[in-house]
């Protein structure tokens, strides 16, 4: 290699870099300048590798990211849902235990997650209003969470993943005295345990 | 001159009697013999006191014979008061004149407190006796003391012991607390905590209550501390209760299948099924004076009813004549300590009033009509209820005399709910 092509190549090279360094003002390249420490030359023609590496691999990283970002937000968006159905509350008719249609519906929702997640475990918390007697409420709820979990064993449901308790009327998420709080407030509530990610039902 | 002769006999008499110090005390806890109409509550006055705490003293005592309602306090103003005694005795005339049949003379002494009741128609001493008592300044038990001493003197007057010596556990913003039962020395006995009805060991030394979370039955000393698990586990516990013997507790647990009442030793084991419910709600057990039966509530016919069972779970019979219809809906049961009623809440018009039922008859009696009220707890002496009321707000512990329908305000502030009456606790 002679030191006259290094020379052009340094050049070139540098005329290069000046436009990918300053692509906001372009300018001409200090093309005046010939002579060219050759070793200068190398150490500036691989930053300019370099460089260009960098730019590409910045370019790659920035579409894996905008991809990643999506796929995450899709996966948050998914385990949200899921999440959502898992602890979605069904409601009960005044000093019942029945499961109403639209309490079917919830749980029919929760079946297919549970069996796709084995890995889940779901604490079942019935309530109640706060008519009636404190203590006996706290059965009334415990009916509740029992019926409840019954219907997912139903369902395919593991029973030990399953548990049932009780608060009673201890817990309203209402306080008024009329029907519109009595009804919100008797109801089954879930807390889940779970390790890692959600799988979405097949 | 027979007045003043009369006058020298009777202070020769009384001089002839220690009215202090080393008196013997075979008369406490022995009706005195007071003359009054059968039926009518005796006039009694205090006299006036002396001494360190001597006005809290007179009034303690004076309040306490007064929420006993077995006795006619006599409240005298300044003018009475300053004359009501004669030097170191009673003014026979004054009193009589104001209706008492007895005077009550309180003095504090070193290490403790005197009590002198004077029979106003026979002008005699007819009970002394010392009491020990903390310092004044030890107000909780200093006042427990007292309330000691109102105890034997109701006893005294009446034959009845009284209910002074007690207080009353309750739960209010998710602890316990525990009030005497003039209203007074209000304290928590817990932590905050999600937890629920609170009950007294026969001794009164221990409390019991559940927990929410974990779901448990836990037993400690009824002024905090000595906190003991005795049962815990999946699903639901409610409603425990000592045994008449206070070596177990009896309570509601449920899971999958209804709630039925268990028994667990104290000192720990097994907890042994009691009730057959059959997929029912059973619970608050409360057990008959002489431990062979217990009330408790049931839902087994669809709407919750009083039963009582042997304390062997056989033998379960519908104690509350049935109810119908939407009100239907009877509850918190608790014996009374003659064994002869059991006072529980029924919904009438859709808000809850106590009741009581016979176990002789079944006959049914309503004790309340003024706001809701529910939870009801019987006092030692049978003739007392505290409940829960609405009658002034909110939530508030009432106390009731079952027999006059006079009733009080107990406590004051935030809505509370589950009352329990302790028995008579020995001064500490």
């Amino acid at each position: 290699m002679t030191r006259r092509k290094t020379a052009h190549l340094v050049i070139a090279a540098a005329s290069l870099l000046s436009l990918a360094a300053c692509r906001k003002k372009p300018e001409t390249a200090p093309v005046a300048e010939v002579t060219v420490d050759v070793d200068a030359a190398r150490r500036s023609a691989d930053s300019i590798a370099a460089a260009n590496v960098a730019q590409r691999r910045a370019d790659s990283i920035d579409a894996a990211n905008r991809a990643a970002a999506t796929a995450a937000a899709d996966m948050q968006r998914l385990q949200a849902e899921l999440s959502a159905a898992l602890s979605q509350r069904v409601q009960f008719d005044y000093d019942r235990d029945a499961l109403r249609d639209d309490a079917r519906a919830v749980l029919e929702a929760k079946a297919p997650i549970l069996l796709a997640n084995p890995g889940i475990a779901l604490a079942i918390i019935g309530h109640t209003d706060e008519r009636g007697t404190a203590e006996y409420n706290l059965a009334l709820g415990q009916r509740r969470a029992a019926t409840v979990k019954r219907y997912l064993v139903g369902k395919g449901i593991a029973e030990s993943r399953l548990s049932t308790q009780s608060l009673g009327d201890s817990e309203p998420l209402a306080t008024g005295t009329d029907e519109g709080s009595y009804a919100q407030n008797r109801r089954a509530e879930f807390e889940v345990s779970v390790n890692g990610p959600l799988s979405r039902p097949r | 001159m027979p007045r003043p002769s009369l006058r020298a006999a009777l202070a020769l008499c009384l001089a002839l009697i220690p009215a202090r110090g080393h008196a013997q005390d075979t008369t406490r806890g022995v009706r005195i013999g007071l003359s009054y109409s059968p039926g009518a509550r005796p006039g009694v006055v205090v006299l006036p006191v002396s001494g360190p705490g001597a006005d809290s003293l007179r009034a303690i005592v004076s309040r306490d014979l007064d929420f006993g309602d077995r006795v006619n306090v006599i409240r005298l103003d300044d003018a009475a008061l300053g004359a009501s005694t004669r030097g170191d005795l009673p003014n026979w005339a004054l009193l009589a004149r104001l209706g008492a049949a007895a005077a009550v003379q309180l003095t504090p002494t070193p290490g403790g407190l005197h009590l002198a009741v004077y029979n106003v128609v026979t002008r005699q001493t007819a009970l002394v006796h010392d009491y020990v008592a903390p310092a004044v300044d030890d107000t909780r038990r200093w006042r427990l003391a007292v309330h000691s001493l109102s105890d034997d003197l109701e006893q005294s007057l009446t034959g009845v012991r009284g209910i002074a010596s007690t207080r009353v556990l309750f739960e209010r913003g998710r602890r316990l607390w525990v009030v005497d039962s003039d209203g007074e020395q209000l304290q928590p006995v817990t932590p905050v905590q999600p937890l629920m009805s609170g009950r007294w060991s026969p001794t009164g030394r221990k409390i019991t209550y559940v927990l929410l979370r974990p779901a448990s039955v836990v037993v400690q000393n009824a002024d905090g501390g000595g906190v003991r698990t005795v049962a815990t586990g999946s699903g639901v516990y409610v409603s425990p209760t000592f045994t008449p013997d206070g070596g177990s507790v009896s309570f509601a647990h449920g899971v999958d299948d209804g709630t039925d009442i268990y028994t667990v030793p104290v000192a720990g084991g097994i907890p042994r099924r009691i009730s057959v419910g059959r997929g029912s709600d059973n619970v608050r057990p409360i057990y008959s004076p002489d431990g062979r039966k217990v009330a408790f509530m049931s839902g087994r016919i669809g709407h919750p009813e009083i039963y009582t069972m042997d304390a062997d779970g056989t033998n379960a019979d519908l104690l509350t004549p049935l109810a119908f219809g939407e009100d239907a809906y009877r509850a918190n049961p608790d014996w009374s300590p003659d064994g002869r009623s059991v006072a529980f809440q029924s919904r009438l018009g859709g808000i809850f009033q106590l009741m009581t039922v016979s176990l002789r008859d079944r006959s049914l009696r309503q004790l309340t009509s003024d706001g809701r009220n529910e939870d009801p707890s019987w006092s030692p002496d049978g003739r007392h209820l505290v409940f829960v009321s609405t009658r002034g707000g909110a939530r508030q512990l009432w106390v009731l005399d079952v027999d006059t329908g006079r009733s009080r305000q107990l406590t004051r502030g935030a809505s509370v709910r589950l009352p329990a009456w302790s028995p008579r606790l020995a001064p500490e």
